[in-house]
């Protein structure tokens, strides 16, 4: 028996750090930890050794320096007096304008096109493997250019609505597609709550927050009185008068109008001004995700077993209800996480702006202001963190939905 | 019994009647097309739409292409042909612009007379590629696979014969330290040795040794610089180059983020999310504005290098990805009866879990190798002459002034084709591993 135990005295070896389970996993990672220190030490000297040659130094100063250039598209107030921090957030915004925008609609046409793809429809659904196989695989950015010159080289010039016998003419009195963007009509307020307008429509989305509120409410209580009673009260024209109303009330206390766009001189006025960058960056973006989208929501649609839809049936549920009871919530659960990443490459590929000439974070922080200030280090520092935050943010908000659609399991 | 059912059986038939045709509805065609395309009111509907849409589309479409002009040597003068032949109104593409450029959109600046040798690369690469992706060739062929990097190098940019060899040189060197000095100093000593001896002899000897074995023996081609390639040769040789050096160190990656080591995972981890959550043309900026930073000072090298370097590093962590999908989805027991077997890590992972997580995640690498080909037109922002930038390039040029379709869609079919059959193929592979799982 003594055999078996350790020869007492013997401590710790050397050769232990090594041939040792134990004390391996430790070694390792002390060598990985001082290479990486090592390797990220070597980086950082020789990016101080290079800025010292250059004499530039490690400032975020130059922020808070007049930009000095113009931005054509804005969504808040800005000038080429204010501040690189401004032009900067004013890029910004309009990256996750063109991103939100784009997320939207691709999503609207992956789902329309996923579920027309499985359409028992020949054509129909050929027509939509065409679509999402062209889209598919070629590159986005051929796409984007492709829509930005349709946008620019085939369409009228504002010159081509004058006249009595026009060459073109507004799509119902209301919109225009010229190669200088497209005009929308605008809706403005002539007795406004605040000088803002931004306030106002603050105020609205708060109103609508709260009618869909109510409308979750009214719901439930349909659910609680079907689960006593077997039978589920009528509730469409409650829930859109819930939502109708109250937004209709508020238009008329603030006075809303329609203003057209029509033509002023050289160009249209009035309106809604979308410029020709950000319609082509958008619709590229979105038919480009959509694809992708459309390839997802089949998937998610087929991976339900068809044992899942006949069970519904055998149930006698009508096929609505099964769709929306059965095969959509399990569905979603396969959809979800790839949808996630879809969201997050079109908000990486909006950076794509630059093709065009869309003013986004890119084109600003990194782009104007770098070129400007002479900040790369800087400046590229800033965007990539940008894009880090708001893949994380963007991942982060979509798992908390995932997590609350994922299968319980206990 | 037979006498009782002859009583009750009026009338037994005693031949059969000839055999009819199903019903015109319920056969052939006119069924095909009742069931699948007027089954219902929202179908007939459907259809109409897809047939106008069609309609629309095509009738754009197909004059223009077919109409098209082959022959002209400027625009200006393929409107006049067009003029002559079918009038002003008429709209018809300007395929001459293909006829006359082609070249330059397939290889960029790159010298005419020696087009063959990009020409030989690929289709080296193409022999080079066949047995990896089909398990039925002979498995020799993989040498071949093993040696095409150096050749095509050597070939696309010339130069001394000696530096691939040189080069290629180091690996056999590693392999011999494994070989050879491992079984003396241990596995992890074997390993290091692999590691360190390599990179001391390509740091000291590699040069100087191609320099003097070129001046005994001159042999070479006629080199090239990088800034004559562009067109699809440049995105081939981006995408290649990308692919082929982010897979190992994808897989290196996910080995990295499903280790237990608290360190090697944390910084896996942070590598892998970093990367993936910034767009691909900041990092190829920071690539042509910043990698000069980040080295010693005086470093300086070729724009089209720091770019294969930014999307290898990118495409890593997608692979790693990928490939960590793979090994998630491996049942624990593999692992478990690698070290049941006393495999050590390495071991273990490379002849029990890799092989089969790998094989799991090659589709998945496939579409991120679409990704990345794809990708490679972003290159076009950091002054690198990509397929796009040479269309930009010769709509600046006087006679092409003003040409855009019939550009774009030279470049969408092309890289459609590529990326449709690396599509294909992955599905071919998804369809067989399936079966072999059955």
């Amino acid at each position: 028996m003594t055999t078996m135990t350790d020869p007492p005295g013997q401590g710790f070896r050397l050769s232990q750090l090594i041939y040792d389970t134990r004390y391996r996993s430790l070694t390792i990672q002390v060598v990985a930890m001082i290479v990486l220190m090592l390797l990220f030490s070597w980086l950082v000297s020789n990016t101080i050794a290079n800025l010292n040659a250059l004499g530039k130094d490690f400032d975020f100063g130059f922020l808070g320096q007049p930009s000095g250039y113009d931005i054509n598209q804005r969504l808040i107030e800005y000038d080429s007096q204010s501040t690189h921090l401004r032009a900067a957030v004013v890029g910004i915004l309009n990256t996750l304008l063109v991103a939100f925008l784009g997320c939207v609609l691709a999503t609207v046409l992956g789902v329309i096109a996923g579920v027309l793809r499985l359409s028992n429809n020949w054509l129909v659904s050929r027509l939509m493997a065409v679509y999402v196989e062209g889209f598919r695989n070629v590159p986005l950015l051929l796409w984007i250019v492709l829509i930005f010159a349709l946008m620019t080289e085939s369409t009228p010039a504002p010159s081509a609505f004058r006249g009595d016998d026009p060459a073109s003419s507004m799509i119902l009195d209301a919109v225009a597609i010229t190669n200088r963007g497209v005009y929308i009509p605008a809706i403005h307020f002539a007795a406004p709550f605040f000088e803002n307008g931004l306030y106002n429509w603050l105020v609205i989305l708060v109103v609508l927050a709260i009618a869909i509120f109510a409308v979750k409410r009214v719901n439930h209580w349909a659910g609680v009185k079907q689960e006593a009673t077997g039978v589920r009260p009528t509730t469409w024209y409650l829930n859109i008068g819930i939502i109708v109303l109250p937004i209709a009330i508020l238009f008329v206390l603030m006075g809303a109008f329609l203003d057209l766009p029509a033509l002023q001189g050289f160009n249209f006025g009035g309106g809604v001004h979308l410029r020709g960058s950000l319609i082509a960056l958008w619709l590229a973006l979105s038919l480009y995700t959509g694809a992708f989208i459309a390839e997802i929501v089949r998937g998610g649609i087929l991976a339900i077993s068809k044992g899942q839809s006949e069970a519904a049936f055998a149930l006698g549920l009508r096929p609505s209800t099964t769709m929306n009871l059965v095969i959509l919530p399990q569905a979603l659960r396969v959809i979800i996480p790839p949808l996630i990443s879809q969201f997050l490459n079109l908000t990486k590929n909006s950076s794509l702006a630059i093709a065009v000439g869309y003013m986004d974070a890119r084109s600003t922080l990194g782009g104007i202001t770098i070129n400007q200030t002479g900040r790369e280090l800087e400046g590229m520092l800033l965007l990539g963190l940008f894009y880090l935050v708001l893949s994380l943010v963007i991942s982060g908000v979509m798992n908390v939905y995932n997590n609350s659609v994922k299968l319980k399991e206990r | 019994m037979s006498d009782t059912h002859a009583q009750t059986v009026a009338y037994v038939r005693d031949s059969m009647t000839e055999q009819r045709e199903p019903p015109v509805a319920q056969s052939g065609a006119v069924k095909w097309t009742r069931e699948n395309l007027f089954s219902t009111p929202l179908n007939i509907a459907l259809t109409i739409v897809g047939l106008w849409l069609i309609w629309v589309i095509l009738s754009h479409v197909l004059p223009w292409a077919f109409m098209g002009i082959w022959d002209a040597d400027s625009l200006s003068q393929c409107r006049e042909i067009r003029d002559e032949l079918y009038g002003a109104d008429v709209s018809v593409a300007c395929w001459a612009v293909i006829s006359e450029r082609w070249e330059q959109l397939l290889f960029g600046f790159y010298p005419p007379e020696l087009y063959w040798r990009p020409v030989l690369a690929f289709v080296l690469f193409l022999a080079a590629i066949a047995p990896i992706l089909f398990a039925s060739l002979p498995r020799k062929m993989l040498w071949l696979s093993a040696a095409s990097p150096f050749v095509m190098f050597w070939l696309i940019w010339g130069g001394s014969l000696w530096v691939p060899i040189c080069v290629a040189l180091g690996f056999a060197v590693g392999w011999a330290a494994v070989r050879f000095a491992g079984p003396k100093v241990g596995a992890l000593g074997g390993i290091l040795l692999a590691i360190a001896l390599p990179v001391l002899y390509w740091a000291l000897i590699a040069e100087p040794l191609a320099g003097a074995l070129q001046s005994i023996i001159p042999l070479g081609l006629e080199s090239v610089e990088s800034r004559e390639m562009g067109g699809f040769m440049l995105a081939l040789i981006i995408g290649i180059a990308g692919i082929v050096l982010s897979l190992p160190l994808g897989i290196m990656l996910a080995l990295g983020r499903q280790s237990d080591l608290f360190i090697i995972n944390k910084s896996s981890v942070i590598f892998i999310e970093v990367i993936r959550g910034v767009p691909l043309i900041v990092w190829l900026f920071t690539a042509s504005l910043l990698l000069n930073y980040f080295l010693p000072p005086g470093t300086n090298f070729d724009l089209m290098l720091r770019v294969i370097i930014m999307v290898t590093l990118f495409a890593s962590a997608y692979i790693a990805e990928v490939v960590r999908g793979g090994l998630a989805a491996l049942p624990k027991g593999q692992y478990e009866a690698g070290d049941a077997l006393g495999l050590d890590y390495w071991k273990s992972m490379r002849l029990v879990v890799l092989p089969q997580a790998l094989k799991i995640s090659i589709p998945g690498i496939v579409n991120t190798f679409i990704g990345l080909f794809k990708d490679t037109t972003l290159v076009v922002f950091i002054g690198l002459l990509d397929p796009i930038g040479l269309s930009n390039a010769i709509r600046a040029s006087t006679e092409w002034n003003g040409i855009y379709w019939e550009l774009f869609v030279f470049i969408g079919l092309c890289f459609f084709i590529f990326c449709f059959s690396m599509g294909r193929y992955s599905l071919f592979l998804e369809k067989k591993l399936r079966r072999e799982h059955r």
